[in-house]
């Protein structure tokens, strides 16, 4: 459920520019948008259109060339490593394409590594069954599925209790059945818990799961679009 | 409760396990080496200090022919003197049941009715001599051993002539005889020769010394002016047949417990630091892959909120656990090699007691050195997982950098195939890498050419000595020199078969400001029993006029050929002469000056005498000339150089044996831990293009060429490397070693050369089976996709 009345993130003429000798890459152009908290916000764009770098500085990952991002009241342009490091830990969730699970831990374990630093954390456990891999707990990575992986990856994300969960095509390597499942898991989270979730996508059809949709390119938001009406995973067309 | 990232930790270990044991061995070979050489450097100072202390050795010695004990109140005299023992010591001969050949000894006083103020004894078993006892001794503890006599039992001796019989009452230790060889000898041979105490006043009357003394031991005040007291001393005693005096530090015993303590000192700077050296290099570039592969682990660890402090303690626990194995590893094996290197110095340092103590200092030194090198062969590689930013570490790594090399220009790669160029611009990317590893590899190769050099040289000290220098089959010397006509009376002993000559001159040598106490031997012209040699091992046939003299005593001397030695004589008329020095020799053992026997007798101005003789001897008739030998009451001592020689070879094969087994193990370790971890993070780093190329169709073979190709060319360049390191640490030992009483010679096989590179070699084949091994199994698809 969407909170209008409080804001995620607030960004105002927010740029990147990366310098690779004398070459300079803009990959934001001043990017200005609010994200009320609760919101499911789908960012559709094309390679290099910026959206990963968005998602990246509003995660606390990078820091701006210049320009504000706010979460809430806080100004993360202005904090340092550490404090980034901080902010991560107790109000960010990230869902990666490649999953990034640690193949040395269990599905469990790789939860538990989150819940270790949090502050309050679910139960590792309960975290795997809201995934609906509560049988899969003592499994390596090697042994379960994609889709298994990136549900254990929602449930590491998830088990913090994060105020925001950030998803970089959560989907991008998976197949229909799979990826709808995964969807469907990234809704759940969205309505039962009223995590605000950010999902990065090429893929146009899941925009219309989302609340509402942002259409980058070439670094800065084209177009913002309102969804009235919101389709479940089963019904999009891959 | 063990957290997730300790769970990761331990099993990021696991995976890589064998590369962790190639790297835990090299560790704990260093931290063993430390604890060998500190520990048991520290019990050794301990105890032959605490020994010295307790046992009041003396600091200052001298011998002299005869003395009236009145001349003792005016040593103690010398400012700077402190205690003043004077005593009778005599040499005789050894007639036992137990053995064909003679043995020697040494009869020395003990003072009647207390102890001596200096060279205490200490008690073994028995009782010590009461005051006045006739015909009774203390005899030192490994003489006693060696023929597995009892307390009670009578040893019959000639002693100034007169056979005796004496009985043992009690077993002794000296801290005078910590090391104790015969004259002539290089490895302490209990059985032939042996060290005596009677009282005084029984052995002053045996061999006429009856209110006199030939021998004296001084103890100075702390601070005293040793070169002074000594000045002021050879002046007292020269007018009674004083030799030169020398200090503690020119005591034999004392100079070999003190050259033995020099090299473990320098064994264990040195050879810790090769080891934990090849260890930290080995670490770093296994922890440098690890950081690499876990890349995007470590942005995920970061993403979710991890400190690059949290991230970092991560890899540093990694590290800080191999050092932890290492060092349980090496401590245990240091504890034990410890103890056994320990017992072995007990075959010939007799101290009362050597114990292996295992200091918690020493553990604590190793430790924490090889902690110190882990960590800092790490640093660099746990700071990039530090400042790795998130964002940077999840996108996949960017393609090796790889450009056209100054070979590659200069047209060297165009005749190659293009798995060759792959090699070599691999070889060229990190060329500080593969030098490193070639390091590595090398420092082996050195060990080995290192511990194989000190059979060789000792073999060839052999070799040379006795084959060349020293021909004879017995050599004695007489206790006064004998008219020239004794040499008839030996000829005509049963079984010799030739005979020559030798006199032997005690003398101050002096060049300019320099000086040396030692002796000049006259010689035959054209003697073939002992030669003189040059430096190519050519005999020198004896000057008519002047003198040859050895490398190492010209060096003392800064003397060389055609300068004019002042000799001072010591005995006798005492005369000071100038000779001329017309020849430099090799001499291993000893230093020496050498003339012609008759015209050292000329400028003498005495008729010429013999102070003793070499033989050579028909092994027929070697009993009955032992015999004969036995029942000559004029001779003093005997060396039968068969047995000097056997015995030396057999010390030298068990020692040498030890060392040389332990030097190939720990070699094997490093180069083993270098090869097999070079090839494995090569495969790490190139399993994926390694699976690309065979997905296009390149065979196995083709591959291992490829992974070891470029280690065979590391492989091959450490070999001139570690040859050079190996002869450069030999050089170095030879310098280190070379002192007045032996010179170890540079020497070197061309076998030895070979065999060393072949156990790395070996080493090298094992680490690539192993390797390849996992090449073969290599899953062409989960490669593409980059899993590892």
């Amino acid at each position: 459920m969407i909170t209008e009345s409080k804001i995620s993130y607030k960004t105002s003429d927010l740029k990147k520019i990366y310098r690779t000798g004398e070459t300079e890459v803009h990959a934001l152009r001043g990017v200005s948008v609010e994200i009320p908290c609760g919101e499911l916000l789908v960012m559709l764009g094309p390679s290099g259109s910026g959206k990963s770098t968005f998602l990246n500085i509003i995660g606390g990952l990078d820091t701006p060339t210049s320009g504000h991002v706010y979460f809430r009241d806080r100004d993360l342009a202005s904090l340092d490593s550490h404090q980034l490091t901080l902010y991560r830990r107790e109000h960010v969730g990230f869902v990666f394409q490649a999953y990034n699970l640690v193949p040395s831990l269990t599905a469990l374990e790789n939860v538990a590594l989150v819940t270790e630093i949090s502050l309050n954390p679910m139960d590792p456990l309960s975290a795997l069954s809201a995934v609906g891999l509560k049988e899969r707990a003592h499994h390596f990575p090697s042994q379960l599925s994609g889709g298994e992986q990136q549900r254990v990856a929602i449930a590491r994300a998830l088990a913090k209790r994060p105020e925001v969960l950030l998803c970089d095509e959560p989907t991008g390597a998976l197949d229909s059945e799979t990826g709808a499942i995964v969807l469907r898991a990234l809704m759940q989270v969205n309505e039962t818990y009223g995590t605000t979730c950010i999902i990065i996508t090429h893929n146009a059809s899941i925009a219309e799961l989302a609340h509402r949709v942002m259409h980058f390119v070439d670094g800065d938001i084209n177009r913002v679009e309102v969804n009235e009406t919101r389709k479940s995973p089963e019904q999009i067309s891959w | 409760m063990i957290g997730a990232l300790n769970h990761k930790l331990i099993r990021d270990i696991w995976n890589i396990k064998g590369q962790m044991a190639a790297i835990i061995l090299v560790m704990a070979a260093g931290i063993a080496i430390y604890i060998i050489s500190f520990g048991v450097l520290d019990s050794l100072k301990l105890t032959r200090d605490t020994y010295y202390d307790r046992y009041q050795f003396a600091n200052v010695f001298a011998s002299l022919k005869r003395a009236p004990e009145a001349v003792k109140e005016r040593i103690s005299e010398i400012p700077g003197v402190s205690v003043v023992e004077s005593r009778v010591v005599f040499g005789i001969t050894l007639q036992m049941d137990d053995m064909n050949e003679p043995g020697t000894g040494k009869l020395i006083s003990l003072p009647d009715g207390r102890s001596p103020l200096l060279n205490n004894l200490y008690l073994r078993s028995g009782r010590m001599l009461h005051p006045n006892e006739e015909d009774t001794i203390l005899a030192d503890e490994s003489f006693f051993k060696a023929h597995h006599l009892e307390l009670g039992d009578k040893i019959s001796v000639i002693s100034n002539g007169h056979h005796r019989k004496l009985k043992i009452v009690g077993v002794v230790l000296s801290p005078e005889y910590v090391y104790s060889i015969a004259p002539g000898a290089l490895m302490p041979d209990g059985k032939r020769f042996g060290i005596f105490w009677m009282s005084r006043r029984s052995l002053e009357a045996s061999v006429n010394m009856k209110g006199a003394f030939n021998d004296i031991a001084i103890k100075t005040d702390r601070n005293a002016n040793l070169e002074l007291i000594q000045e002021r001393l050879d002046t007292i005693l020269k007018p009674y047949g004083g030799l030169i005096s020398y200090p503690r530090e020119d005591q034999i015993s004392n100079f070999f417990v003190t050259n033995e303590i020099k090299q473990l000192e320098s064994m264990g700077m040195i050879a810790p630091v090769i080891f934990l050296s090849v260890a930290a290099f080995l670490i770093n570039v296994v922890m440098s892959r690890q950081i690499a592969t876990q890349r995007e682990q470590i942005g995920m660890l970061k993403a979710v909120g991890y400190s690059d402090l949290e991230v970092s303690l991560h890899y540093l626990k990694m590290v800080l656990l191999i050092t932890g194995f290492g060092a349980i590893i090496g401590l245990s094996l240091g504890a034990w090699m410890g103890a056994g290197m320990t017992k072995m110095y007990t075959e010939f340092f007799h101290f009362p007691i050597l114990k292996y103590s295992f200091s918690l200092e020493v553990m604590i030194f190793s430790v924490f050195f090889c902690t110190v090198a882990a960590i800092a062969g790490t640093l660099l590689a746990i700071r990039r997982a530090a400042i790795l930013p998130p964002a940077e570490a999840m996108r996949p790594e960017s393609p090796a950098e790889f450009k056209v090399s100054r070979l590659e220009k200069i047209g060297v790669y165009q005749h190659l195939s293009f798995l060759s160029r792959i090699i070599l611009r691999q070889l060229e990317r990190r060329p500080v890498r593969g030098l490193l590893s070639a390091l590595g590899m090398s420092l082996a190769l050195s060990i080995l050419v290192f511990s194989f050099f000190m059979e060789d040289s000792m073999s060839y000290l052999m070799d040379v000595q006795y084959d060349e220098t020293q021909r004879e089959d017995i050599n004695f010397s007489f206790i006064e020199p004998r008219p020239f006509r004794a040499l008839e009376e030996i000829k005509a002993l049963p079984g010799v078969l030739t005979v020559e000559p030798f006199r032997s001159v005690s003398a101050l040598l002096r060049f300019q400001h320099y000086n040396k106490r030692s002796s000049i031997t006259g010689l035959i012209p054209k003697a073939d029993l002992r030669r003189v040699i040059d430096h190519n091992l050519a005999p020198v046939l004896m000057p008519q006029k002047g003198l040859l003299m050895s490398q190492k005593l010209a060096e003392i001397l800064h003397i060389g050929v055609g300068d004019i030695l002042q000799v001072e004589v010591l005995v006798d008329k005492r005369p000071t002469l100038q000779i001329p020095v017309v020849g430099i020799t090799r001499q291993f053992i000893g230093t020496g000056a050498f003339m012609d026997i008759h015209e050292l007798s000329r400028i003498l101005d005495e008729t010429p005498k013999i102070s003793g003789a070499t033989v050579k001897m028909d092994p027929n008739q070697g009993m009955a000339l032992y015999k004969k030998l036995k029942q000559i009451p004029a001779i003093m001592g005997l060396n039968i150089v068969s047995i000097l020689r056997k015995i030396f070879e057999d010390v030298m094969a068990e020692n040498l044996l030890k060392m040389v087994s332990t030097n190939i193990m720990f070699a094997s370790f490093i180069s083993f831990g270098v090869i097999y971890n070079t090839s494995r993070i090569a495969l790490s780093e190139r399993g994926r293009e390694l699976a690309s190329l065979r997905v296009l169709g390149l065979t196995r073979r083709e591959v291992a060429y490829i992974l070891f190709g470029e280690l065979g060319i590391i492989t091959l360049i450490s070999l001139p490397i570690g040859i050079w390191i190996g002869n450069a640490l030999a050089q170095g030992m030879t310098a280190s070693m070379e002192s007045e009483l032996f010179r170890i010679p540079y020497y070197i096989k061309n076998s030895t050369y070979g065999y060393a590179v072949l156990i790395v070699l070996c080493s090298t084949f094992v680490s690539f089976y192993l390797v390849w091994r996992q090449v073969d199994q290599i899953d062409l698809v989960s490669a593409q996709k980059g899993v590892e």
